[in-house]
């Protein structure tokens, strides 16, 4: 089929995006159509429903559980608070007393004849969305959240941990090929995101942690320091919500990848700039791929969006699979017929000119495009 | 006689049908002809529930598009699939099953963890869903617990079950109060009633709409376990199904369309694959193990005691779930099954790089060898998994005045699978139906799953189980004939006898010998010591007579020492006889492994030998 091919990641200086901000739950909104919105803006808000606890009234008090609700000093919808009585039962002719505590503060939201539990509703939190990146608000879904739109740089990198966070883009990388260490990272990276080469080391993801870098961009990741930061080992890739101090992203893989150029050079024309950055990843049903947005980049050369064509020799591309990993190349032929390759499969491939000039075969599901 | 558009009677010559999975569409078109039903073409493109399309009939367009473009006929129209079938136009019927946006995902909850919460969670598992938790009064977490379980988990729906009919009441209740406090929020749609079947104590009842009606969509139907000695799960099944339908399927982008293009309900493509695996069974009067072992998930299917059985390990993949795959298995187990040294980190970057691109394939031998190495586990731990519910039902007094004072519900449950006497074992998914040579899909699950005695072994060619099984449930000849003629590529068959490992002293120790009688009367023999495995060719698709003759002390399925005569297909691998032992025990020294390796591989011609001889030497 024509189509089908790998969709690469998008690397580009100009593009019009629009990111959609919803509430988990229905709330209100807090800005208008047209408004002109900062990554810190609130754009919507609600309040969660508290934490609900759940009492074992008729164990606490001593009765059956169909006697509770005559013994409950407050009565559904009353509120209470920590430590106040709510309950109270007495045996053996009044020798033995029982109180009911309220825990915490909170609501009775349920006095239950059956099964004997009272569920205290505790106050409600309240949640708000951000921005997350500069815009302008175009759409407004009422009670629900907003649209918003920007035009500038955006660069998708391959996996990332940690959730939305902003700050001055901080190129501290000495070569596309060259890794990130703790020495290239210093104060005046505190709240900025930190652009490395080939590899954000271990030593340099703690140092990061520890100046307040907001997050780190390199080529790729060494797994087990992924390992250590998180403290836990990754099963699937859906990430976005961790507990970290500083979002990671990577724009090649794991293990030291040379970062590819258009990424790296694009990412230099940035130093300096604001933007916005998610390390959320999500491989499966609704892939989603850690972000950088840079909005009100004007690239210095105008060009004209082209859609992309597919794969067609001169198309650039990445390898992504050994023997040629994180290899650039372009493709010089595609040949239609069915080609055994070494594991004696017989798949579609094309032949590529690898930047060394090189020329090899390769599955054409083991090629993404270097979209613009 | 399957009904159509034009009303029940008439025959159903020409049939469409897709599969909508979560990466690809995929169309299949059987006709009947000379009076058989056979597979006629296939077709797939990518699914389009995601952006930019979100609509899921624009990829089962695409997908019917190669279809038409490699028949000549027109199968499309403005509003969908032409029928009935008229010369080259249209099909008589249309189906398809789906598990786009990442399939039906629930969340069951019941009393006690062994018996109706378990019930519970093989109605959601058989009507092809991935149960995301299981709840119990009794399954060890604290209330704020579950309640912070219950938020945080997004289902499709809940089933709550609890309580025997006429039996007490309070703690089926008590989880809805804390289902009902939690306020679970559905995946889908902010503004939606999040649907919970109550299949419990009918006496709950009131209580239950009490507490759950206003919240949720609450259903009811007849308790999946009215007393202990007896599950019904149909009831429930049918209602996860209708809601499904409504909730899940409607919501999800262009399902709507679909939906009304076929007369008969999409199925959830784990329930398809589990209807064609039961009818299988029944129809054969054989014990089927099947297996789909994808990117994200390894369903594993059972029919054994005519129960059937399901299980989904959705956390065991070959691409999304494959770093799992990993951290449950540990890289030694993955190594064990490597004739070569790989470093371990390079070993674990390429696996995490294979997660973050998913859609690549082995281009070298050495990949593939890893990437059939890790399928052996995730296979073997979804077997485990499987197992663990393919049992007969917990908590069933079994008589006698001692037993009254024994916790029923630790009263452990027969495993309803025995390896000896399978008659099937049917494999599916990417790393096995497109193995490069057959012997390896065979030999992946003789690993994965070590069949004992005499077992045959098939793959689905090409992943089209899910549409013959929603087929099977309106025309099951059709199903049957095409499962039968184009759908299973038969590998052969294995013979493992099982009996004590030798102590080594004695020298090879012989324990079995087979004989093949071949249609032409041609006879092979040969013979195998423990710890061997061989490979008897015969002439591809060929049934043959097989004759077992196990040494003393060594079982293949007639008793220890017992010879077992039977009809077996040859398939295109033939018979594969499979002296290692039972349970596998692969030897702990690297050397002696990778030697042992080497000589399996070399008896079953399972890779090219220069190129693997190559590997093993750098």
């Amino acid at each position: 089929m024509a189509h089908a091919y790998t969709p690469g990641l998008k690397v580009t200086d100009n593009i019009v995006l629009r990111k959609e901000r919803r509430l988990p739950i229905l709330g209100e909104v807090r800005v208008g159509l047209g408004d002109t919105v900062r990554p810190d803006t609130v754009v919507a808000e609600t309040e969660l429903p508290g934490d609900p606890q759940t009492l074992n009234a008729a164990n606490v008090l001593g009765l059956l559980p169909m006697e509770v609700p005559s013994h409950m000093l407050k009565k559904e919808g009353d509120k209470v608070s920590e430590g106040e009585v709510i309950g109270r039962a007495s045996s053996l002719f009044g020798l033995i007393k029982r109180q009911l505590k309220a825990p915490c503060d909170g609501t009775i939201e349920r006095i239950s004849e059956v099964s004997g539990q009272v569920t205290l509703r505790e106050p409600p939190v309240p949640l708000q969305i951000t921005a997350y990146i500069h815009g302008t608000i175009v759409e407004v879904l009422p009670r629900e959240g907003v649209v918003i739109e920007t035009e500038g740089a955006f660069i998708q990198g391959i996996f990332g941990v940690g959730g939305e966070t902003f700050g001055t883009i901080r190129f501290r990388a000495a070569g596309p090929d060259k890794p990130l260490t703790a020495a290239d990272i210093d104060d005046s990276c505190r709240d900025g995101i930190v652009v490395g080469g080939s590899l954000m080391t271990g030593e340099a993801i703690a140092k990061a942690a520890k100046v307040g870098v907001r997050a780190l961009v390199a080529g790729g990741i060494i797994d087990t320091d992924l390992v250590e930061y998180l403290g836990y080992d990754i099963g699937v890739a859906i990430t976005g919500q961790e507990d970290v101090p500083t979002t990671l992203i990577a724009t090649e893989g794991f293990g030291p990848m040379r970062m590819a150029d258009k990424t790296f050079e694009l990412l230099k024309s940035l130093d300096g700039y604001e933007a916005s950055v998610t390390g959320a990843t999500q491989i499966r049903a609704g892939v989603m791929r850690p972000e950088i947005i840079v909005s009100g980049y004007r690239a210095k050369k105008k060009r004209k969006a082209e859609a992309s064509a597919g794969l067609v020799p001169g198309t650039p591309i990445r390898l992504i699979r050994e023997p040629y990993f994180g290899l650039l190349g372009e493709v010089v032929e595609l040949p239609p017929e069915l080609v055994v390759i070494e594991t004696e499969a017989k798949v579609r491939i094309l032949k590529a000119r690898l930047q060394s000039g090189e020329i090899v075969t390769v599955p054409r599901a083991n090629v993404e495009i270097l979209e613009s | 006689m399957a009904r159509t558009k034009h009303g029940p009677g008439k025959e159903i010559r020409s049939i469409l049908a897709t599969d909508c999975g979560s990466t690809t569409t995929k169309a299949i078109l059987i006709e009947k002809r000379d009076g058989v039903y056979r597979l006629i073409v296939r077709g797939e493109a990518p699914t389009t529930v995601e952006k930019p399309f979100e609509d899921v009939t624009a990829g089962a367009r695409n997908a019917i598009r190669e279809i038409e473009e490699l028949t000549g006929r027109k199968l499309l129209g403005d509003d969908g699939v032409l029928t009935p079938h008229k010369g080259d136009t249209g099909v008589d019927i249309f189906l398809s099953t789906s598990s786009a946006g990442g399939g039906l995902q629930m969340m069951v909850a019941g009393v006690v963890k062994t018996m109706t919460a378990e019930s519970a969670e093989r109605a959601a598992l058989g009507a092809g869903a991935i149960v995301m938790d299981a709840i119990a009064v009794n399954d060890g977490r604290k209330p704020h617990q579950k309640i912070e379980r219950i938020r945080n988990l997004r289902p499709d729906m809940i089933l709550l079950s609890g309580g025997v009919d006429g039996g007490t009441k309070k703690h089926v209740v008590e989880i809805a109060e804390l289902i009902a406090a939690a306020e679970p929020k559905p995946r889908l749609g902010i503004g939606f009633k999040l649907p919970i079947i109550f299949a419990g104590n009918k006496d709950a009842v009131p209580h239950i709409e009490e507490t759950l009606g206003e919240k949720m969509d609450l259903r009811v139907v007849p308790n999946l376990r009215p007393v202990l000695e007896r599950e019904v799960l149909g009831p429930a099944r049918e209602e996860i199904h209708n809601l499904f339908m409504e909730h899940v399927m409607a919501q999800a982008p262009g399902y709507d369309k679909l939906m009304k293009w076929t007369p008969v309900p999409i199925m959830p493509t784990p329930a398809a694959v589990g209807s064609l695996v039961e009818a299988v069974g029944k129809e054969n009067g054989i014990t089927v193990i099947g297996v789909d072992i994808g990117g994200a998930t390894t369903d594993v299917f059972s029919y054994f005691k005519e129960t059937f059985n399901r299980t989904v390990s959705a956390n065991l993949g070959m691409s999304y779930s494959i770093c799992n795959v990993l951290l449950e298995a540990g890289l030694d187990r993955i190594k064990r099954w490597l004739p070569f040294k790989v470093a371990d980190a390079e070993l674990r970057n390429r696996i995490r790089n294979k997660m973050i691109r998913p859609t690549t394939i082995p281009q070298t031998l050495e990949e593939l060898i890893i990437e059939q190495a890790i399928s052996r586990e995730a296979l073997a731990m979804a077997f485990e998994h499987h197992k663990t519910l393919a049992t007969g039902l917990k908590g069933i007094h079994r008589g006698g005045t001692m037993d009254r004072f024994v916790d029923q519900a630790q009263v452990g449950a027969e495993s309803l699978i025995d390896m000896k006497d399978l008659g099937l074992l049917i494999g599916s998914g990417g790393v096995l139906s497109h193995a490069p040579r057959r012997i390896q899909a065979a030999l992946m699950l003789i690993d994965g799953f070590q069949p004992e005695a005499v077992t045959p072994l098939a793959v689905d060619s090409i992943f089209m189980m899910p549409q013959l099984g929603v087929l099977a449930t309106v025309h099951p000849q059709a199903s049957a004939q095409v499962f039968d003629r184009d759908c299973l590529i038969r590998l052969g068959t294995v013979v493992a006898p099982v009996g004590p490992a030798p102590s080594g002293r004695e020298g090879p120790v012989q324990v079995v010998r087979v004989k093949v009688t071949l249609p032409d009367g041609q006879t092979l023999e040969e013979s195998a010591a423990y710890g061997e495995m061989k490979r008897i060719p015969v002439p591809e698709g060929a049934k043959v007579r097989l004759r077992v003759e196990p040494s003393r002390g060594y079982d293949v399925g007639a008793g220890p020492g017992h010879r077992v005569e039977r009809e077996v297909d040859g398939g295109v691998c033939g018979i594969i006889l499979d002296c290692r032992g039972r349970p596998l025990v692969l030897p702990e020294n690297d050397a002696e492994r990778s030697a042992k390796l080497l000589e399996w591989f070399r008896a079953l011609d399972v890779y090219p030998q220069e190129p693997l001889a190559g590997l093993v030497e750098s």
